[in-house]
This record gives structure tokens, sequence and C-alpha cells, in this order.
């Protein structure tokens, strides 16, 4: 067999790329097919129904469940305040009554004469979504959202913490494998997107956060200085929802790893743009891995043999990033694709590729253990 | 689409079969295995793997399987696949096969929320009917569970359930706790992860009285609700099969069907797609049932570890949804915290450096170890994610037996946690691996450890690996083709690792654990072993001996403590392992003791000897 088939991360200079953006619900969209949009547009709005707190009546006014709707002086459907009368007992020759005031605001949903409960639905909560990256609606999906398309950079990163944001790109490091350290970091960059090159350091990322920036994209990050971040040991890899203040995105790994050249690159090429990252990822049923968009002025042109995403066959040539020890983070070429399985130091038996690294030297490695990526 | 439903069987005419292509489509990587008629019995001659592909770019779960059938069609030399990318069929002199099947544990599983009026009966009843059927609970909801309701109804609307299992009441009894409890499911909404348009299924298995009450609550657009025969209909008794039976079909006609790609892969098999751990369960209980012994079969995934067991002719299953070597890796050195992963390590190793490592393997899952001490670390893993497992197996696994068994109320009240597990090890018979680290360790010796480490039997207990993770694809392809299903069980599946007698009971380091005498062909041998010992003996795969254990006062064989006692230990690849470890197995606390320890099993045990390097580093 002459190639093999392994998956890798898309990094690309130019690449037409959609984002549907859907309501959880249905609801209004505010755009139109055609229509232009910035990435803090509102493109889609709804509420969501309110929290729902139930009631027991009927234990709280010690009556059977049946009893329950006669002695209410509200009905279905009714706005209720937070201490307003939701229920009275008849009482004993209408002396000794017993009533009920509403523990929270909202509207009564529905009264059970099963269990003598009332459901009460807080107010509703309002729900927008924003257009996430500036570009062109190109679909709109009736009462549930629409589809916008940017074209521009797009750099998927491996591991990210917290959710959409956006910010102009300022590169803090001026090399790819430089770490990112807290004197790289400066107030100006409030709301920035900070781009480092090697690994981001905890004291990098408590000063990114002292200054406001909207994110911060580097090669990787220690899992120690994670932990120290979250407080807490993350056991499985879905992220996103973390309410930090700050979106973070490694694109190589966790350890000291450089940013791969060709990423750091372009985002250096792109400085000053508006750029959307997205640090969501979930490694499990449909993986989704963080993000960074940096969509190109409407005067930009194509960036020519740089299309395409890195997925598919791996093949002599194509240039591939190693992503185990001992060789973790080296970037070299496939040289070879032996047919027959090799025995490995762990004695373990795999079929293996032979890649030619950057400084010249050759390498058996698993082919389990590489990701293509873009020459 | 036509498929059948889960527990229907599909008439193939069995005489015909020449070639058989089976796929297991897990998390990580999709196997598959080829099955052949040679000489008039049926061998499994081929396989192939491939990266699951379930997830964007590709989102096509039909993509991984052709790539894995594609190897196979390599290395037999037969087109297996057309130029669209369907599986020929059928089988011709050189081209396609007879029957395919698959299996699929991709996507994650089968996710589910199981909810019962109280947590110890209808609720732990529920929580064992998604079990066994092969699901992930995500949350038990229950009206004792401590949650106040506002609270519980956050929680649902937070989970994203591919389906919920609602009971409570034994029949007749309460009807207004189930209504509360539906109560809380209708306004809580809780989003699919299939999206908005996705009809979320509730299978109400509960008081038949309060169906129709139920019935009225759940009475929503978004709801697919199904009744089924309440699982607990008395309190002294569980009737999980109904609710069993529905949740496989529902997992086929509405999860399965929103996967990517699975509306395809569903048309291609000749039988309906099993979850992966129904399969496996299958398989096993048919292996206890035969051979009339006590078996423990663990599957160690990328995601999750399952636990099987059947003692005394009862199933269970565990699944513990967070006990993984990739993609919950991390998660195992969270709960069982990093020292205790590396008391297994003979070496020192820099944590820090460590945890890297672990989270890179976290986030890019399908990788495996390169080098010598990678090897051993992830082997450290997997021996305290499997105890891990273990221990949640023995603590689910208790004297309230499966489908249709009796119990008496007592039994019921005093439910506790840990105190009635059925799980005995010292009744254990055999031991059967299987999942990455355990069937692809590189030494047989490794998995053995691996297992003993981990499960610590008792007495004499036999090791079985599965050779090529192929108790799956036997398991449902024992519903179409039984004939070869076993026949291939039979000669090509288990691989006997051999046998572990181990004494149960403590003592001091040095001291007599037991004296033992082996005889049988070609063999007599005797010695003793002193306590913190292990001793390997050589017994080849056909080999058989008896061996007479006189253990040391405190200590258990399996004829009480301090009595002698005599039987049949099988060899294997390994062979005959003697441990004097004691039960339960306790490592030394300071690290140069515990380091000194393990190095001296490592050592006895040959688990690591150095590998000539086949290839290079540097080529």
């Amino acid at each position: 067999m002459a190639h093999a088939y392994t998956p890798g991360l898309k990094v690309s200079s130019w690449l037409d790329h959609r984002c549907k953006r859907m309501l959880p619900i249905k609801g209004d969209v505010l755009v139109e097919v055609g229509q232009e949009v910035d990435a803090n547009d509102v493109v889609a709005h709804t509420e969501m129904p309110g929290d729902v707190y139930p009631v027991n009546l009927a234990n709280l006014l010690s009556l059977p469940p049946s009893d329950v709707p006669e002695c209410l002086v509200k009905s279905e459907g009714d706005q209720v305040k937070e201490g307003e009368v939701l229920a009275q007992t008849k009482g004993i020759f209408g002396m000794m009554k017993k009533s009920q005031k509403s523990p929270y605001t909202g509207t009564i949903e529905t009264v059970s004469e099963v269990t003598g409960q009332l459901i009460l639905r807080g107010p509703a909560i309002p729900i927008q979504v924003k257009a996430y990256v500036s570009g062109r609606v190109v679909e709109v999906l009736p009462e549930e959202g629409c589809v916008v398309e940017t074209k521009g950079t797009y750099l998927q990163g491996i591991f990210g913490i917290g959710g959409e944001t956006n910010g102009s790109i300022r590169m803090a490091c001026e090399r790819h494998d430089q770490k990112l350290t807290p004197d790289l970091i400066t107030d100006d960059m409030k709301g920035c997107v900070v781009v480092g090159g090697g690994q981001m350091t905890d004291a990098a990322i408590e000063r990114a956060l002292q200054v406001g920036a909207a994110a911060v994209v580097s090669g990787g990050m220690d899992d120690q200085d994670l932990r120290d971040f979250l407080g807490y040991d993350l056991g499985v890899a879905i992220t996103g929802s973390e309410r930090k203040g700050i979106t973070l995105v490694i694109t190589e790994g966790f350890g000291d790893i450089a940013m791969a050249g060709r990423s750091y690159d372009l985002l250096k090429a792109r400085e000053g743009c508006q750029a959307s990252v997205n640090g969501a990822t979930q490694i499990r049923a449909g993986v989704m891995r963080p993000e960074i968009i940096v969509p190109a002025g409407s005067d930009e042109n194509p960036v020519s043999g740089s299309e395409g995403q890195v997925e598919g066959l791996l093949e002599p040539g194509r240039p591939v990033r190693i992503i185990r020890d001992p060789y973790f983070g080296v970037i070299g070429q496939v040289s070879g694709l032996p047919h027959q399985p090799a025995v490995l130091g762990s004695g373990s038996k795999a079929r293996v590729l032979e890649v030619k690294l950057d400084s010249g030297e050759s390498v058996v490695i698993p082919r389990a253990n590489v990701e293509l990526i873009e020459g | 689409m036509s498929q059948a439903t889960s527990h229907e069987t599909i008439k193939i005419d069995t005489d015909k079969v020449k070639i058989i292509l089976a796929t297991d489509c897990g998390s990580t990587t999709t196997k598959a295995v080829f099955i052949e008629l040679v000489d008039g019995v049926y061998r499994q001659t081929q396989r192939g793997e491939a990266p699951t592909t379930v997830e964007q770019p590709f989102a096509d779960v039909t993509i991984g399987a052709v790539n894995s059938i594609t190897e196979i069609g390599e290395l037999a030399g037969r087109k297996l696949v057309d130029e669209n990318g369907r599986i020929i069929q059928p089988a011709t002199d050189t081209e396609g096969c007879d029957i395919y099947i698959s299996t699929s544990s991709a996507g994650g599983g089968l996710q589910m929320m199981v909810a019962g009026v109280i947590a110890e009966m209808t609720a732990a009843s529920a929580k064992r009917a998604a079990l066994g059927a092969g699901a992930i609970v995500m949350d038990v909801i229950s009206s004792n569970d401590k949650r106040r309701p506002h609270e519980q109804i956050q929680r649902i609307r937070e989970l994203r359930p591919d389906m919920i299992l609602l009971s409570g009441g034994t029949d007749g009894g309460t009807t207004e706790k189930v209504v509360e409890l539906a109560e809380l499911i209708a306004p809580a909404r809780p989003q699919p992860r299939f999206g908005s348009e996705y009809e979320m299924p509730i299978i109400y298995a509960g008081n038949a009285a309060a169906q129709e009450k139920v019935g009225e609550v759940l009475d929503e657009g978004w709801i697919d609700l199904e009744m089924v025969e309440n699982l607990r209909p008395v309190l002294e008794r569980e009737n999980l099969g109904p609710a069993r039976d529905k949740i496989h079909d529902v997992f086929l006609e509405h999860v399965m069907a929103h996967a990517p790609g699975y509306d395809r892969l569903m048309n291609w098999t000749d039988a309906p797609i099993m979850p992966t751990p129904g399969a496996v369960g299958d398989i096993l209980q048919q292996i206890a049932k035969d051979q009339g012994i006590n078996v423990v079969g663990v599957d160690i995934g990328g995601a999750t570890t399952d636990v099987f067991s059947v003692f005394d002719k009862t199933f269970n299953r565990t699944v513990s949804a967070n006990l993984g070597m990739s993609y919950s890796i991390s998660n195992v050195c969270a709960e069982a915290t990093m020292p205790s992963v590396l008391r297994w390590v003979h070496f020192d190793m820099n944590e820090r450096e460590l945890r890297n490592r672990v989270k890179n393997k976290m986030i890019r899952p399908t990788t495996i170890p390169q080098s010598h001490e990678a090897l051993v670390f992830e082997q450290a893993v997997a021996r305290e994610a499997l105890r891990l497992a273990y221990q949640q197996h023995k603590e689910f696994a208790t004297t309230l037996k499966g489908v249709q068994q009796q119990r008496t109320v007592g039994d019921t009240f005093s439910q506790q946690v840990g105190g009635q597990t059925i799980v005995d090890n010292m009744a254990l018979n055999l031991l059967v691996a299987s999942g990455g680290v355990l069937s692809h360790a590189p030494r047989m010796e490794q998995t053995a450890m691996m297992l003993v480490d981990a499960f610590e039997p008792e007495g004499i207990t036999k090791l079985a690996k599965d050779s090529i993770f192929m108790m799956p694809h036997l398991g449902v392809l024992a519903a179409v083709h039984p004939k070869a299903a076993m026949e291939v069980f039979e000669r090509d599946c288990l691989v006997y690792l051999g046998t572990n007698v181990a004494a149960k009971g403590l003592g001091k380091p040095g001291k007599k654990c037991f004296s033992w005498e082996l005889n049988g062909e070609g063999i007599s041998e005797s010695g003793e072993m002193n306590f913190g010992e292990m001793k390997l003996i050589r017994l080849g795969p056909d080999q058989t001996a008896t061996i007479t254990c006189d253990p040391a006062r405190g200590f258990d064989l399996g004829a009480g403590p301090g009595k002698k006692m005599s039987g049949e230990v099988r060899g294997g690849t390994v062979g005959l392992i003697l441990d004097g470890r004691g039960r339960p197995l306790a490592l030394p606390e300071e690290r140069a003791a515990c380091k000194g320890a393990i190095g001296g099993w490592v050592d006895e045990l040959e688990l690591y000897p150095k590998v000539e390097e086949a290839i290079p580093a540097t080529v």
C-alpha cells in the first residue's frame, strides 16, 4: 500500500468557511440572505422558557391533591409575583384559613389534581445569537438561524478553553517558538486576540486576564497551569462553557511546544485584523476543535495554492507532525511507508512510516502517531 | 429502511455461507474481522483496523468501516468493496462476502437518563435495565435523591440524553410520585444532542396504573413516548427484559438513525447493529452457560470500561463512563490520583511531564505508545482504570438479580452498597480480557499481570484474552450464524493466558503464605511461596496439571483459612502464576519499597524484557 489514511487539523490561509448560527429553540431570524454582518451583530433572537419551580400545594396546605384546584386563587396562565397568594384553604366555618404565597415570580403553567403540584414558570430568558464571524448571510433557516459565510484565514487548534469571542490580532511573541511570558503582554492588548509562540505560561495567562485580552493563542501550555487556571483537573476534553473571562487556544498540545511555523506566520500576516475565536473543544461524539477565523477584507483576493484542508492520504512527501513522545511536536515529511508492520521500542507491532525531519534526520514512527499538516 | 428490531432474528441460509465480514465501530477505531470456511470449519483469517470516522470533517461512519475492510481486502487478496464504496455481496470465488454484520459504540455510545421513585428500588432497577441494554447512564433522578425539584429540572435541562427511561411504583402502588417525576421531565424539555427536530424517546416502564396519567403529562410534540411493562412490578421482583428490548429498538430506530452515516451502515448489515457491550455480554453469558462456570469479562476502551460478570447464572454489566485509555485517560489519572498510577511503575518518572503526556493522549486519542517507558506508564494507568471499574461493578452487582429473579422484602430494605455484592473473587473461574490496552499488549505476561493486579482473583482462576477483540463481532454473529460464532470462538477468539493461584489473607513479608505441589504430564514440581512473592511456572497452552496447596494459618485458597486444597490448572501462553501477595492486595506505601516490590514481580514474570530495536530510532 503506497498510502494510508490519517486525520489532521485544518490550517489554511484562504478558506471559504461557513458558520451555522442556530437558536437552541425556535425564534426570530433577524437577517436576510445576502446581508453583510459583523461578528457582533445579533442574527437571531428568541426567548427560552424560564426556569421551572414546582410548588407542592397539597403538601404545603395539608390537602388531598384533588382538593387543590378549588383552593386556587389564581388560574393556569396567570402571572404571579413573589409573595402573592397562590391558594387558600376554606378553613373551618370560614375560620383558620391557610394560604400559600408564591415563592417566585412567574406564570402558573399547570396544576395537577393527581399530585397537588403547581408548576410555576419563571420569566422568559432572552437568547441572542450573534454572527460570530464577519461575513455574508448565505442561507436563512426560518425560525432557527442562518448560515454566515466568510473567506479568509482559518486555523483549527488542538484544545481550547472558553467560548466564542473576537478581537484584533496582536502578536506578542517574535518567533513561533518563543515562550509567552507576562512581560510580553501589554495594557493596550485589551480586547485583543493575543498570539504567542511556544508555551503560554500561567503568569502570562494571568496577565492577559488582567489586561482584558479577549483570547490567547499559543503553541502549548502546561497541564499543571491549566489545572491551576481552571481550579480543577479536567477529566474529559469537553470544554467551551467555562466562564473565565478569556478564551485560550493551544495549537499543538500540552507541554513546552512551539506553534507550527506556518500557523504562526499565517497569524502574523493578519496582525491587526479582526479575528473570531472559539475555544470550545469536544473530543468525543462529533469531535469539535477550537478555531481561529480571520475574515479577509472585501478587497483581498484568494491566496493561491493554499486552499483545501488537511485530511486523507498519507503519502511520501506530505508534511506531518509527530503527535506522541519521544518525538512529540516534531515536524517532518513522509519519506517512506513500509507495508509490513514493525516492532517498536515498546515491543508492540504496528504499521509505521518513515519521517524525514527538518533537521535532516530520519525517524520511524507508528502511523497512528502522526497527523497531516499543510505544507 | 427495513431494519429488524434488535430481538428479531434474521433468516440466513447458513449452509451456503463461506465468507463472513464483521466490523465493530468503536469510539476510536473501527475493527474488521474476516471469517472464512476453511476445510469445513469457520476460521478467522484476517483483520483490519482504521480510525473511526463519525467526526467532522468526515462525519460518516461508513468511511472508517470501508477503510478497515479495504485493509482486510488487501491482506486477503480479495476485493470486498466495489467502486461505489459498497460491500460486495454475495461472495464469489474472488470477491465479496456472504454475511456482513456490525456492532457500534461510536459517537459516545448510547447515552441515557433514568428516573425512578426511590433511588435504591425502582430507580436502581431502571439503571440496571439501561446498563444491561448497553447504555451509559448520565444521571439517575429519583424522588429521594436529595436534590430539590427545581434542581432536578435544571439538571434534566442540562443533560442531552439520547433517551429517557422513566419508572417508578410497583403495579398498583404509588401513582402520585410517578406522575410527579413526569411533571419534572415535561417542563424541563431536555435538548437532544441530535438537534431540535429530534423527538426525545421516553420509555415508561413503571406502575401500570399510572400509564394514562403519565401519558397525559408527557403528551408533548417533542416527546415520543413508549409504554412497556413495569420493570419492578412487585418490590421483590425485577422484570427488566421488556424495558431492555425497547431500549435496543429505540437505539436502532432513533439514535443510530441520527448518527452520521449510520443510516447507510444499517442498510448494509444482514443483522441489526448491536451496541458493542450488548454483543460482548451475549457471548460471555453463552460461555458461562456452556461451561457452567462463573465468568468476569472486561472491555477497556478509549472512553469507557465495561465489566461483565456471570455469578451463579446471574448476569450483570456496568459501564464506567469516564474510565478509559484515551478520551478518558485524564479522568482515570484524576480519579485514581497520579501517585496511585505511578505506584505500578518500577522506575522514576517526572510527574509534571507525565501530566502533559496524559493530556496529549486525551486530545489525540488514537496515538499508541512507541517507547518502553510510555508502554509501562500506559499499563499502569490501565491497572487503575480496571481496578476502579471493577470496584464500581462490585458495588452495583448486588444480590438483587437480573431479569425476573426473586429476592425477599427484607433483602430490599437491607440493600447496602458493597454489602451484598454477588461478585465473589474466590468463586471466579474465568477472567476474560478485551480492549486495546489488554488485547494489544506486546507480551501476554503484561496482559495477565494487569488482570491479576486490578481484579485480584483469589484461589484458582483461569485467565484469557480476546485475541484481537473479536467478542463483539461474535456476539452479533451468534444471532445469525451460531455455528460459525462458536467455531471461531473456540479456535481463534479466546487465547488462554494460563491460571492464577492466589491466597486470600494478609501476612508479614518473607513469612510462609502457602506451599504447593504441581503434578501433571511431564511436570512435577513443588515449593513454598512466601508472603509478597510471585512465581511463574511455564505451562503450555495444551497442558493441564493438578496443584495442591497447603496455606499457612490465616490464608485461604478456596477450601477455607489454613485448609489444604487442590484443583486443576490450565496452561497457556503465559503459564501458571503463583501469587503470594495476599488479598486484598496492598503495595508498600513507601516509594522505594514499592518500586523494589514491583521491580521484583516485573523480573519474575518477565514483563518487560529488553526489546531488540527491530526498527532503529534513526533510519
